[in-house]
């Protein structure tokens, strides 16, 4: 009797036979493990759209904006830049700026501001004559590009101070194109901002028809394709409200 | 885990940067290769920002979290201490490197990982680390500032995460090589986290 055949008789601790078993059960886990991620994968990408994106990526998109907005201490500045180092961005995007245009008959239509009775028509005039601030910002687009411009005009914190009657604010903002071609809408958060401005200068110069003027939006917290060019309609609302690349796959919030 | 994650990572922060295609291997006017929109469109990166952004903003929570548990885990369990470089890692790494070229032919040390598995992967977890803080820079370029001018601003820090992207690539290419060069039997320990090692009889 050799102490060899006394091992062979005990196959339940062999570990070739115990490392078998594991094997086959780690490929077993990892095939269930491929299947569900591939069905996850048609349950996300199935699921029914909400603004072109299924809806469990807009949940996603909204439960970011929860948790950044409520992070976000009221008036941080975003980082700002000496004068010099500004140049003309790209024109990108020719959205609700048809050719059909002429600035000098514009007019801009304001809507819905707490405390305002009816709507107001205002022309450049009357926009000038407001507090002017100018902000030299990173302008960032969508896409990944990015250009150092100063943009100079009247912060919209001060024109809703001048037309409101009273110190209540609206929940969002709403602003559109003369032609309702593109469309845009910001949390109030945003609009309240320092370097949220109704801007009419960009690197010193009147603001180009191309780059939005006589009036566009601009706003140092978000993407580009929120800084709505050329404002023909200025609404403030509570509910949220429509905006063009919300409803086109992106995020509603985009906020920086 | 990793794998699946890191895989959707990549092909959806690639498809964002096909939006804004600047990057290439090259040196001054020389370019040896671009990584554009017609390179990616062959990978099978298709046009497709939004979507892109979509993917990337939520699995780079499951990323998160999945990066703060392993790096948990090396802490409690102490298995950091197999895979931290110490100061004859570097020259083990080369060793290791040459000797997988077929250079060079001495066997090398026995331990669980070389050098230069150390050096690869306690680079690895640095590079989720960068990953990570260069793409909430990008993220929130205001709210997260201080982050932004730690990585040179919006440009600085789009080029970093894009590199540390290519990086994580290589690694997973290597690390694919590397086992199926180990065979069968390393293989199976990675699945199941035990090894049968054949000990030489001691001589009675």
């Amino acid at each position: 009797m050799s102490d060899d055949q006394d091992f062979r008789r005990k196959p339940l601790t062999d570990p070739e036979v115990e490392i078998r078993r594991l094997s086959r059960r780690g490929f077993l886990w990892s095939g269930v493990s491929i299947a569900a991620g591939y069905a996850g994968y048609r349950l996300l990408n199935g699921a029914p759209k909400q603004g072109g994106l299924p809806v469990p990526f807009r949940k996603a998109l909204e439960w970011n904006e929860a948790v950044w907005s409520s992070l976000q201490s009221e008036m941080l500045p975003a980082p700002t830049f000496p004068i010099e180092q500004a140049r003309e961005p790209k024109v990108n995007g020719g959205l609700g700026m048809s050719d059909a245009f002429d600035p000098s008959a514009w007019t801009l239509r304001v809507e819905g501001l707490r405390g305002l009775s009816s709507p107001l028509h205002l022309s450049m005039e009357d926009i000038r004559v407001l507090p002017f601030t100018r902000i030299c910002t990173e302008f960032k687009c969508v896409e990944g590009w990015s250009q150092i411009v100063s943009w100079g005009g009247v912060k919209l914190s001060d024109f809703m101070r001048k037309f409101a009657l009273t110190g209540e604010s609206n929940r969002y903002v709403y602003l559109e194109t003369p032609d309702a071609g593109y469309y845009v809408g910001i949390d109030i958060k945003t609009a309240l901002h320092p370097q949220t401005l109704l801007a009419y200068e960009m690197n010193l110069q009147p603001l180009a028809v191309e780059h939005g003027g006589p009036l566009r939006l601009i706003t140092a917290l978000k993407y580009g394709y929120k800084s709505l060019k050329r404002i023909g309609l200025l609404r403030f609302c509570d509910e949220r409200p429509r905006d063009y690349w919300a409803e086109n796959q992106y995020d509603f919030y985009a906020g920086h | 885990m990793n794998f699946p994650v890191l895989a959707l990572m990549v092909w959806s922060g690639l498809k964002i940067y096909r939006a804004y295609d600047v990057y290439r291997i090259g040196f001054g006017s020389w370019t040896l290769f671009r990584f554009d929109k017609e390179f990616l469109s062959h990978l099978g990166i298709t046009q497709g920002l939004a979507v892109g952004m979509a993917w990337h903003f939520l699995f780079g929570w499951i990323f998160a979290i999945n990066g703060a548990l392993y790096v948990g885990y090396l802490t409690v369990s102490g298995a950091w201490r197999q895979i931290l470089p110490n100061r004859s890692s570097l020259k083990e790494a080369w060793q290791v490197v040459l000797h997988d070229l077929r250079i060079r032919k001495e066997p090398l040390p026995k331990a669980k990982f070389n050098g230069a598995q150390k050096i690869a992967y306690t680079g690895v977890v640095l590079l989720g680390f960068i990953a990570l803080a260069s793409g909430l820079a990008i993220y929130k370029p205001v709210q997260l500032a201080f982050l932004l001018f730690v990585f040179g601003g919006y440009q600085g820090a789009r080029f970093v995460h894009f590199w540390v992207c290519m990086l994580f690539v290589l690694f997973f290419v290597v690390h694919i090589v590397q086992v199926a060069r180990a065979g069968w039997n390393n293989f199976r320990s990675m699945i199941t986290g035990r090894e049968i090692v054949i000990e030489e009889q001691p001589n009675v």
